[in-house]
């Protein structure tokens, strides 16, 4: 019954707050009409400089074979390699491709050649995968020369076919990899900043202690403030659900209910983070930094943009005590590869493990006399 | 002169103040100086999209000279780690689909064989393409180890006209992620902790109503403001001196261009962030609204729209144009250009202008949508 009471109460203060009411549709549809665009690691458009010094057939054919496979776009045509190193210093260029004087001479008589390239390797990715490209075009234009001018037969040149299949997505569309985790990240940023700033913000204005003269038990008063929240935590799913529906035709492939279930542990443990940090901290603005960097990290380090694997063992070890990381594999499972709750079991015990913990301790933490 | 004298010791006399409201608190101004330290080491070291380890499983249904000398390849890479040698086909969904492995290689039958009297034999990669860019990049590093193999038997036998690459890596022959994502990790904390810094500052005024008090008083609002910012601007540029330092020493990304530089670039950017911090600030009243814009909205186009993590020339032409608005892109570029490659003024002149240009902007927009009088 006081339970009710202290319910209504919360959204009371939640209407009254205009600002947040309106964040909860906007940011949401800000989010999903533009971020699953941008979010993108893809390596293409590599912008291609090239020294051509041998300006020959074979020269002009191997250029072209590199502008036609779709990867490199040609930005620059320099004569000289520190010509060409300036348009990557001003950006002009990601890659160069080299071609020295006599190629097609000592191709054709000494039936060996070098080329040289270099990438702007800062992007580790972009330049590794660039140069990978690149070299294999080369190899395949070598190949191509081969069997014209072959003088041994054909078949007893070793080729090797390497055929990429790729699962659960397989147009490779990042799209459908981003949709699902910006939907985790909205129903954390929304779920975590909320209830950070609950707690803190009646004591600061000192309706607090109001609250602490009336005979409400401490788990009320704690679930009273879970509670709007969790809705919250469903309106922001649910708009995102039918956005991601009706902008890109995405539905998850697995049951929808198992991500409700899932939600609905995890806006537990991260309102469950907010109140603790609220029941620590003295002033908003304490709240609001110590919230801000928990949830940077929650979303730096979750795997979320930047794989997990890649991560150095000690950061591993804190991903696996990043509730976030949980969630998202859920969601990304759910929706790539329709796992079930069976497959999910795993994250299921870790999350509720998560929620437990961490209500508990909001509750324990939440002093009545201070 | 007299006047002048006596606005400059107002002015002083306000600073002072701020720093002492700052100073009073000296939690929060613990929890301003080791953030911006911890987040770079954590995020430093652990945004990085290198590949290293991946998990994956071979399938090999020759078992023979080739197969073995090409799982020995992948075994020694850094790239992969084999977790699995699979027996029966049956797993390989059942693996894919737990995560256990982000790769499987399967050789067909007869590989040797076939690639030495037939002259082609082929090899089937299976990746979880569920991260379609951890994907490609694997395929891509699965395929040059195979085509390297392919390049070995070329040699030992003597194939005629072959063209040798020689790869050249510039700037980063380590190929670090720290050198792509430091930059990128500084834009973002600066950008975030400038502007929420100034903004809760200003409407904590507003809301316990001490704002009230300091415009009856007859110094101009601009005093007011710029009071303000200056000792955030101080604090900011203290938590810049440390990122620097932490990257120098700690994520050993070494400064390759001129240090004087790069600080000047640096303060004009926390200009900008200050002065969006007090953009927010008039347009906002209470705290929570204050901090889940600057900090909660703004999180996202930095992370995102900044080249941070998703390059910018990835996006659609529109999203292209679109991420110009958001000052982060233009700091992180120039600081990649000045910290890393090394290179001249002239080479970031555009970044150095268009940030200006914002700071000026923005900070005129906020002086005249300040209000003198509260409501």
């Amino acid at each position: 019954m006081v339970l009710r009471y202290l319910i209504e109460k919360e959204f009371k203060q939640l209407r009254r707050h205009s600002f947040i009411p309106k964040l909860i549709i906007v940011m949401p549809i800000m989010v999903m009409l533009i971020f699953p665009w941008v979010a993108n690691q893809e390596v293409k458009n590599i912008k291609l400089s090239v020294i051509d010094q041998d300006k020959s057939t074979y020269s002009q054919q191997l250029i072209q074979k590199v502008i036609a496979s779709g990867y490199f776009r040609l930005t620059d045509v320099s004569e000289s390699n520190t010509e060409a190193l300036n348009s990557i210093e001003s950006g002009k260029a990601d890659i160069i491709l080299e071609i020295p004087k006599d190629f097609e001479k000592s191709l054709v008589r000494e039936k060996s050649t070098d080329i040289m390239i270099s990438a702007n390797s800062i992007n580790g990715m972009k330049g590794g995968l660039g140069s990978f490209y690149l070299s294999s075009i080369i190899q395949d234009f070598a190949g191509e020369i081969r069997s014209e001018l072959s003088i041994r037969k054909r078949n007893s040149i070793p080729k090797i076919d390497v055929i990429p299949t790729y699962r659960f997505n397989p147009h490779m569309d990042y799209k459908v990899f981003m949709i699902p985790a910006l939907m985790v990240m909205l129903i954390t940023l929304f779920s975590g900043f909320l209830p950070a700033l609950n707690i803190v913000s009646e004591k600061e204005t000192g309706t607090i202690e109001q609250m602490n003269v009336t005979p409400v038990r401490k788990t009320t008063f704690v679930i009273g403030k879970l509670i709007p929240y969790w809705f919250i935590g469903f309106a922001v799913l649910t708009i995102c659900l039918l956005l991601a529906f009706l902008i890109y035709g995405l539905y998850p492939k697995g049951n929808i209910l198992t991500i409700y279930l899932f939600a609905s542990v995890y806006i537990l443990v991260v309102s469950g983070v907010g109140l603790v940090i609220s029941n620590y901290s003295y002033t908003m603005q304490q709240a609001m930094f110590v919230m801000f960097f928990f949830l940077m990290l929650f979303i730096l380090m979750s795997g979320l943009f930047t794989p997990i694997n890649s991560m150095p063992d000690w950061a591993q070890t804190i991903s696996a005590f990043n509730p976030l990381t949980y969630f998202m594999q859920v969601m990304r499972a759910v929706y790539l590869k329709g796992s079930a709750l069976g497959d999910l079991i795993r994250q299921f015990l870790i999350l509720c493990t998560f929620a437990v913990v961490l209500n508990s301790w909001a509750v324990l933490s939440y002093r009545k006399k201070s | 002169m007299k006047e002048l004298r006596n606005i400059n010791s107002q002015f002083s006399i306000f600073i002072k103040k701020e720093f002492f409201h700052i100073f009073r608190d000296k939690r929060t101004i613990l929890i301003l100086l080791v953030m911006p330290v911890i987040q770079i080491i954590l995020f430093g070291f652990a945004i990085t999209t290198e590949v290293k380890n991946t998990k994956m499983a071979i399938f090999d249904l020759s078992k023979d000279f080739s197969t073995r000398t090409i799982t020995e390849h992948f075994r020694a890479s850094n790239y992969f780690s084999i977790v699995q040698t699979i027996q029966n086909p049956d797993e390989i969904e059942d693996l894919l689909k737990k995560g256990e492995v982000s790769l499987v290689l399967i050789f067909s039958e007869q590989f040797e064989k076939n690639l030495i009297h037939i002259g082609e034999a082929s090899i089937q990669l299976l990746a979880d393409a569920s991260e379609p860019n951890q994907a490609s990049t694997l395929t891509g590093y699965a395929t040059n180890i195979i085509l390297r193999y392919q390049q070995e038997l070329m040699n030992s036998r003597q194939i005629p006209y072959q063209i040798n690459t020689e790869v050249r890596m510039l700037y980063n022959s380590q190929m670090k992620s720290a050198y792509n994502f430091v930059p990128g990790v500084m834009g973002l904390i600066l950008m975030l902790i400038c502007a929420m810094m100034t903004s809760i500052s200003i409407v904590r005024e507003k809301e316990m109503g001490t704002m009230e008090v300091l415009l009856a008083s007859p110094v101009k609002p601009i005093y007011i403001i710029l009071a303000k910012a200056v000792p955030y601007f101080i604090l900011s540029v203290i938590n810049l001196s440390t990122i620097l330092l932490l990257s120098v020493f700690v994520l050993k990304v070494p400064i390759a261009g001129n240090l004087f530089l790069l600080s000047m670039v640096s303060f004009i950017f926390i200009m900008v962030a200050l002065a969006l911090g007090l953009l927010i600030s008039t347009v906002v009243n209470s705290q929570v609204a204050a901090m889940l814009i600057s900090g909660m909205a703004m999180m996202l186009p930095v992370m995102l729209l900044s080249g941070m993590i998703f390059p910018i020339e990835s996006m659609p032409k529109f999203f292209q144009w679109f991420s110009a608005i958001v000052p982060a892109r233009w700091y992180i570029a120039a600081v990649k250009k000045i910290m890393i490659q090394g290179v001249d003024v002239i080479y970031v002149v555009k970044e150095i202008l268009i940030l200006s240009f914002m700071a000026v902007f923005l900070i005129a927009v906020s002086l005249k949508k300040f209000k003198i009088r509260l409501s």
